[in-house]
């Protein structure tokens, strides 16, 4: 049997939303970090759903980049968010507020 | 007449330089590297400064005269040598060569300013030697003598346009050599400014040239000074006159002149009295086919020559410091130049001739003043001076000399070049110059006794403290050889034959013959006419101011023509307020509209930039998140307007 895959873009549009809403209202950096992630990958998904609706492998080469992006974020971010809890003694991303006017 | 000059023109092709006159280059480049290199050595220099000024200058002079001998040699009409340094302005149909021309005309001022200049120089020693800064004005007397020679040599107008605008600068640069007094700098700034009003007149000649004849070298211009049409060498003549008046100091711009006295007195001796002023004449003679072509022009320049006679010497009558009285006589014997040159061919070297006599004896005159004030603890007030014979015996004789030149005593220099032109006046039936110029003649017989008298004769007036005394022999030397040149250069250069002067068989080759008008009275006549009134005016000066009293300070009540000629017959009044005060409301004005307008705008557009991004940077809140909900908005409305084009198409 197969899926219709609507599906699979409803499930990519939930993951995304709880991403997004994670991040706004989330203060702790790791989970404000997962929640990116989750948004990504919820991209992803839907990038991949693409392709098989069009039955073309560009959604697919474009979701390879997303991860390639995403890896290289999380080694840079994740080494900013140690130092700023090294220095500050804090993760929670509403006490970094320095880079303001 | 015309014919005739312009065929003299033609013939005297230039030859190229050879012997001595290759070397005329240096004339120019010797004092030039002199200048620079005291300018830029500054006080390493101080110590020998002067001296190397004073080689250089006498070295020029040494040059000059091999010249004058090698042009001596030479056959009458092969005295004029070019020499082409390179090819200056080569732009389109202009083509003006950086070339130098001698000719008997150019050799005249080449000796008189390097003569000058180097017995200045020698003086100067002497006169700045309590000067901290001797090497500064030593080093712009050398450019001074540079950019004059610069003049006197250019073989086009550009060129001498060059020259022109030197001399200006140095002449500025020393005036304002003591230029922390205030007064002396706006001295220097007025004559700066006069003299651009005229520059601005030979600068419009120039291109008028151009325009008309295509080219601005002398030969090329004179050679079609008959192709021209009427009116336009009439325009171009009486725009070299405004240049002259400019630099001559001639009515209406003679007001920078006495001004300009603010500068050291070598400095007024070379430059405001024996060279540089009598740059104008030098212009007009140099352009004698284009003035010979148009009698207009002519009378204009003979016009403004004798309204400066009179006005100078008016004003002379009335001044008592010493430096100013020889100014306005300054002003007013180039005013017989302009007369000289303004009588045409056969005046033309008879205004040179009183200009080479004028650079002696006025050279050793302000020199002389400058000798009594050295002698005076820079007293310049003669109501201060008198008796003075007896302390500085070298000056008084010297000036003494100077005194019966000017006025035009026998057989001295101008007696011999001022009634040449008075005679020639008489002679071309231009009675009213005549009678003018007579009339200028007692009165500059009145005034130089009346200095004389106030300065050497009478009794001491000078205040108590003031221990008055002999100049040192460094400067006293000028004055006896300067002395020299007043008493004999009239008649070496003259002499009594009026057909025969050979200052005009020098000159013929430039200016072309000239034919001889017999006046209608016995020319020994008119002579002992001249002569009797001017007895006259030296005798009035002398009863009223060596056998009476002179009082210390100016008496107040005097008939009005004497306040009149107190106040400078108003030309200071009028132009500060005709022309200096609108100057100064326009460029306030304009400060305003500048302050205001152009930079309110400027700044205005800046200030609205900088205060709305002050406020905007306020979103800045540095917190992440709520950066992260204005980029969720901003996808929402993006996703939405898509989805909005894509359902209503």
């Amino acid at each position: 049997m197969t899926l219709d895959p609507a599906y699979y873009l409803y499930l990519s549009g939930v993951l995304f939303s709880i991403g997004a809403v994670g991040f706004l209202l989330r203060r702790n950096a790791i989970v404000a970090f997962m929640c990116v992630e989750l948004m990504l990958n919820a991209s992803n998904l839907a990038l991949v759903t693409f392709s098989r609706i069009n039955g073309t492998l560009d959604g697919q080469v474009m979701a390879f980049f997303v991860m390639v992006v995403a890896a290289a974020e999380v080694v840079v971010g994740l080494a900013i968010i140690v130092t700023i809890f090294r220095t500050r003694q804090s993760a929670s991303v509403d006490d970094a507020n320095l880079l303001k006017w | 007449m015309t014919d005739v000059v312009l065929l003299a023109q033609e013939t005297h092709a230039a030859a190229d330089a050879s012997g001595a006159a290759s070397l005329m280059w240096l004339l120019i480049v010797a004092p030039l590297v002199g200048a620079t290199l005291l300018l830029f050595a500054g006080r390493r220099s101080d110590k020998w400064g002067h001296l190397l000024a004073t080689a250089v200058s006498a070295f020029t002079f040494v040059l000059g005269f091999a010249m004058f001998l090698q042009l001596r040699g030479e056959g009458h009409d092969e005295r004029t040598i070019s020499q082409k340094l390179y090819e200056w302005i080569p732009i389109g149909s202009l083509h003006v060569d950086f070339r130098l021309r001698l000719d008997p005309l150019s050799i005249c001022f080449v000796l008189l300013i390097t003569f000058v200049g180097t017995l200045v120089h020698v003086y100067s020693i002497g006169y700045m030697d309590h000067d901290h800064d001797r090497r500064r004005f030593f080093a712009y007397l050398n450019l001074f003598i540079a950019a004059m020679l610069l003049l006197v040599l250019a073989d086009n107008f550009l060129l001498l346009y060059v020259g022109w605008e030197g001399v200006g600068l140095a002449s500025m640069l020393l005036i304002g050599f003591w230029g922390d007094v205030p007064a002396y700098a706006t001295a220097a700034k007025k004559a700066f400014v006069v003299n651009r009003v005229g520059d601005v007149g030979l600068g419009l000649a120039v291109m008028t040239m151009f325009a008309t004849v295509g080219a601005v070298g002398f030969d090329e211009v004179f050679a079609r000074a008959g192709d021209i049409s009427g009116p336009t060498v009439t325009a171009i003549c009486l725009l070299l006159l405004l240049g002259a008046c400019g630099k001559s100091a001639q009515f209406p711009l003679h007001v920078w002149l006495p001004d300009a006295m603010a500068g050291p007195t070598p400095a007024s001796a070379l430059i405001h009295a024996a060279t540089m002023v009598t740059a104008g004449v030098y212009l007009i003679a140099r352009a004698n086919p284009l003035f010979s072509a148009s009698h207009t022009a002519r009378t204009a320049v003979m016009t403004v020559g004798i309204i400066t006679v009179l006005i100078g010497g008016v004003i002379a009558c009335a001044q008592d410091d010493i430096k100013k009285v020889l100014a306005y006589s300054t002003i007013s014997q180039i005013g017989y130049m302009m007369v000289g040159v303004g009588l045409g061919p056969a005046g033309y070297a008879l205004g040179i001739f009183h200009l080479l006599t004028h650079g002696f004896f006025k050279a050793l005159m302000f020199l002389g003043a400058g000798s009594v004030m050295h002698g005076v603890h820079n007293e310049t007030d003669m109501r201060r001076m008198g008796g003075l014979r007896t302390f500085m015996p070298w000056t008084y004789w010297t000036f003494l000399i100077g005194w019966l030149a000017i006025i035009g005593a026998p057989f001295t220099s101008g007696f011999f070049s001022k009634d040449a032109i008075l005679e020639l006046a008489y002679a071309e039936e231009n009675y009213v110059i005549y009678a003018l110029g007579l009339l200028g003649a007692v009165i500059t017989a009145f005034y130089m006794t009346r200095l004389m008298a106030m300065t050497f004769w009478g009794p001491n007036r000078f205040d108590k403290g003031v221990h008055p005394h002999e100049s040192p022999r460094v400067m006293t030397v000028p004055l006896a050889l300067l002395a020299a040149g007043a008493a004999l250069s009239g008649v070496l250069l003259g002499g009594f034959d009026a057909d025969k002067r050979p200052i005009a068989a020098w000159l013929e080759p430039v200016f072309g013959p000239a034919e001889h008008h017999e006046p209608a009275i016995n020319p020994v006549l008119l002579t002992l006419f001249t002569v009797a009134v001017i007895a006259g005016g030296a005798y009035a000066a002398f009863t009223r101011y060596a056998r009476h009293d002179v009082p210390i300070t100016a008496p107040g009540v005097v008939l009005p023509p004497v306040t009149w000629a107190r106040k400078k017959l108003y030309f200071d009044t009028v132009y500060e307020s005709v022309v200096m005060r609108p100057g100064q409301w326009l460029a306030r004005a304009l400060v305003y509209v500048d302050g205001r307008g152009v930079d309110g705008a400027v700044n205005g557009a800046a200030a609205l930039v900088g205060g709305t991004s002050g406020r905007v940077r306020r979103v800045q809140t540095g917190f992440v998140r709520s950066y992260a909900l204005a980029m969720l908005g901003g996808a929402v409305l993006l996703v939405g307007a898509l989805v909005l084009v894509r359902l209503v198409p």
